[in-house]
């Protein structure tokens, strides 16, 4: 018991400091800023797959809206950061919610595939509606304003603006983990484990499927806010299916059955990526062939495996 | 008028593609319990091999080999990297690993044949309207109804009839049974995955004709084959092809009326057919439910 908080108590230093020790290790705070934003958006869909046992393909959809969520509020309705992540988060979370009773009727690969199916619905949707999101080009003409303590006003520049991201990946991190230890989230590992014997026990599964779904819709539109105001820009792109399956693959390597194993999957995965595209121009060829990999051999990603290794020792 | 029927038609063609699609990914997600994400790989594999393969085997012989082809890399995929992880139950395993697969094949076919559309050769008495008053039926286009309509037809009967075919249905019901009243069920899904690839390659070289060669046409023709299953009912061979058919000319008649929403549209039937019939318009009862 004792170990897990003093690896915890690591971790969270690791990550208060990461504008110190990044450029020594040759990153850069957006870097850092950017692995934040992924492991947020993969720790919210994990609650879905690793945690309910719940396969979304589609949650790019629910991060995207959130990102345009962000840019139109801080674009049309008004300059302020605080509020611009609350209408993100709400767009993309409501999405979810409503989708939800049409989706929970099935399961297994048939609930990939529909999730997938409606996450295109919002990509087309963006794409075509020009005059307002801006269409393919992406939405511009926003940038994140600074914060208002009372009468003290702070910027935010490259590094306050990672603390603002820890912030509410703290938040984010934390309901989650309450929620997991509650009864609720037993309720969702029991669903996960054995889904029809929770139904024998009177559980009204879809229900409980249908509320994992939601929260972690809201956590990857907030992910998506995030990332909007990161780069002050939001593409199609946000909501296209092939960023779904990155938050899958950065869950599935890190460690799905591990609460944090989409941190650990982020920060190899984006590094991956930033490598490979800077070695070749078929780097997504490289991409693919992770991905087949870490299924045929890490099927429990690196914290699973850690924690294999740790049992058997 | 005229116009409507245009699109309406074209529509129908587009829809013929999706259904070929949407029929080989149905028969990979019931029997084979995959969400085959490279099945656009497969279309641009079958297309982009009948382009290089046209210059000798002429028009229809790369139509032939383009889709055989695909099926031959489909046995091999299957046989190497989705047979190992049949019996992983999480179907994350599967997807990530087609996806990776699709990733890999999109970039392959981008690095040799480039990223830009290539015109894909049918002969010239094809090109030809068949009739002067509806200029936009050509030949071709009635070659690509009549061999989607007998691929299809053909596929009912081996399903019908053929030994095989039985089992296969039989297995998507219940593989476990299938299994235990000594059928190869290794076989028999090496041999469903492979037919669906042949149909995907079949649609790449169909489509290819009509539409161009791109690295991207697999990624345009996947998604709305998937909402075709969707709309169509999962479990059904024919409700797949049905639903490819009816959101294909549903995209079309949006072009006359508003061009804009042509893609929202097919997204918009399927959210409507969740909800008024949530299993699909010939959906089996208790499949994935």
């Amino acid at each position: 018991m004792n170990s897990r908080y003093v690896r915890l108590g690591v971790l969270w230093l690791l990550l208060l400091t990461v504008p110190w020790w990044l450029p020594l290790v040759g990153g850069y705070t957006q870097l850092g800023t950017r692995v934040l934003v992924y492991a947020l958006a993969a720790m919210g869909l994990n609650l879905l797959l690793g945690f309910t046992g719940g396969l979304s393909f589609g949650h790019a959809a629910y991060y995207g809206l959130g990102a345009y969520g962000v840019g139109l509020t801080l674009k049309y309705l008004a300059p302020s950061t605080p509020l611009a992540l609350v209408v993100g988060t709400l767009v993309g979370g409501v999405a979810a919610t409503l989708l939800g009773p049409t989706l929970m009727r099935r399961r297994g690969v048939y609930f990939a595939m529909i999730t997938l199916a409606f996450g295109q619905l919002f990509y087309f949707i963006v794409v075509r509606w020009n005059n307002v999101t801006g269409g393919e080009d992406g939405l511009t003409g926003f940038v994140r304003q600074p914060l208002h303590f009372g009468h003290h006003v702070l910027p935010l520049h490259d590094v306050a603006f990672y603390y603002l991201v820890l912030f509410c990946f703290a938040l984010a991190t934390a309901i989650m983990g309450i929620l997991l230890r509650s009864p609720l989230g037993h309720t969702w590992v029991a669903i996960r484990e054995n889904r029809r014997r929770a139904q024998f026990l009177g559980i009204p599964v879809e229900r409980y499927v249908w509320a994992s779904f939601a929260i972690s819709g809201f956590v990857t539109a907030l992910a998506g806010g995030l990332n909007a105001m990161l780069n002050n820009f939001t593409s199609p792109l946000d909501l296209y299916w092939v960023l779904s399956g990155d938050f899958v693959i950065i869950a599935v390597l890190g460690g799905m059955r591990s609460f944090w194993g989409p941190l650990v999957g982020a920060i190899i995965y984006l590094y991956a990526q930033d490598y490979l595209s800077s070695l070749t121009d078929n780097w997504q060829s490289f991409i693919g062939l992770i991905f087949i990999l870490v299924v045929l051999l890490f099927p429990r990603g690196m914290l699973g495996m850690l924690r294999m290794k740790a049992r058997s020792a | 008028m005229e116009l409507l029927l245009y699109d309406a038609f074209n529509g129908l063609i587009v829809g013929m593609f999706y259904a070929l699609m949407a029929l080989g990914l149905s028969m990979i997600l019931t029997l084979n319990s995959v969400v085959n994400m490279a099945h656009g790989g497969f279309l641009i594999l079958g297309a982009y091999l009948a382009f290089t393969l046209e210059p000798y085997l002429g028009f229809w012989g790369a139509l032939v080999a383009g889709p055989v082809i695909a099926m031959v890399f489909g046995l091999i995929v299957e046989r190497v990297l989705i047979r190992p992880i049949y019996k992983r139950e999480d179907p994350v395993y599967s997807l990530l690993l087609t996806f990776g697969l699709a990733l890999i094949m999109q970039d392959v076919a981008r690095t040799i044949w480039g990223p830009a559309g290539l015109p894909f050769a049918i002969p010239d008495a094809l090109n030809s309207p068949l009739s002067s008053s509806f200029f936009f039926l050509t030949g071709y286009r009635a070659v690509v109804v009549a061999i989607a309509f007998f691929a299809v037809v053909g596929l009912m009967l081996v399903m019908r009839y053929t030994r095989i075919g039985i089992r296969i249905r039989a297995g998507i019901r219940d593989l476990e049974t299938v299994s235990g009243l000594g059928v190869n069920i290794y076989v028999l899904r090496a041999v469903n995955f492979g037919a669906g690839c042949l149909l995907a390659g079949l649609a790449g070289v169909l489509a290819a004709g009509q539409l161009g060669l791109t690295p991207t046409m697999g990624d345009s023709l996947i998604m709305p084959s998937f909402v075709a299953i969707i709309v169509g009912g999962v479990g059904s061979f024919l409700g797949s092809v049905l639903g490819g058919l009816l959101i294909g000319v549903a995209a079309g008649v949006m072009t006359t009326y508003y061009p804009a929403a042509s893609d929202a549209v097919i997204y918009g039937i399927m959210a409507l057919v969740l909800i008024v019939r949530p299993r699909g318009l010939m959906g089996q009862e208790g499949m994935f439910e």
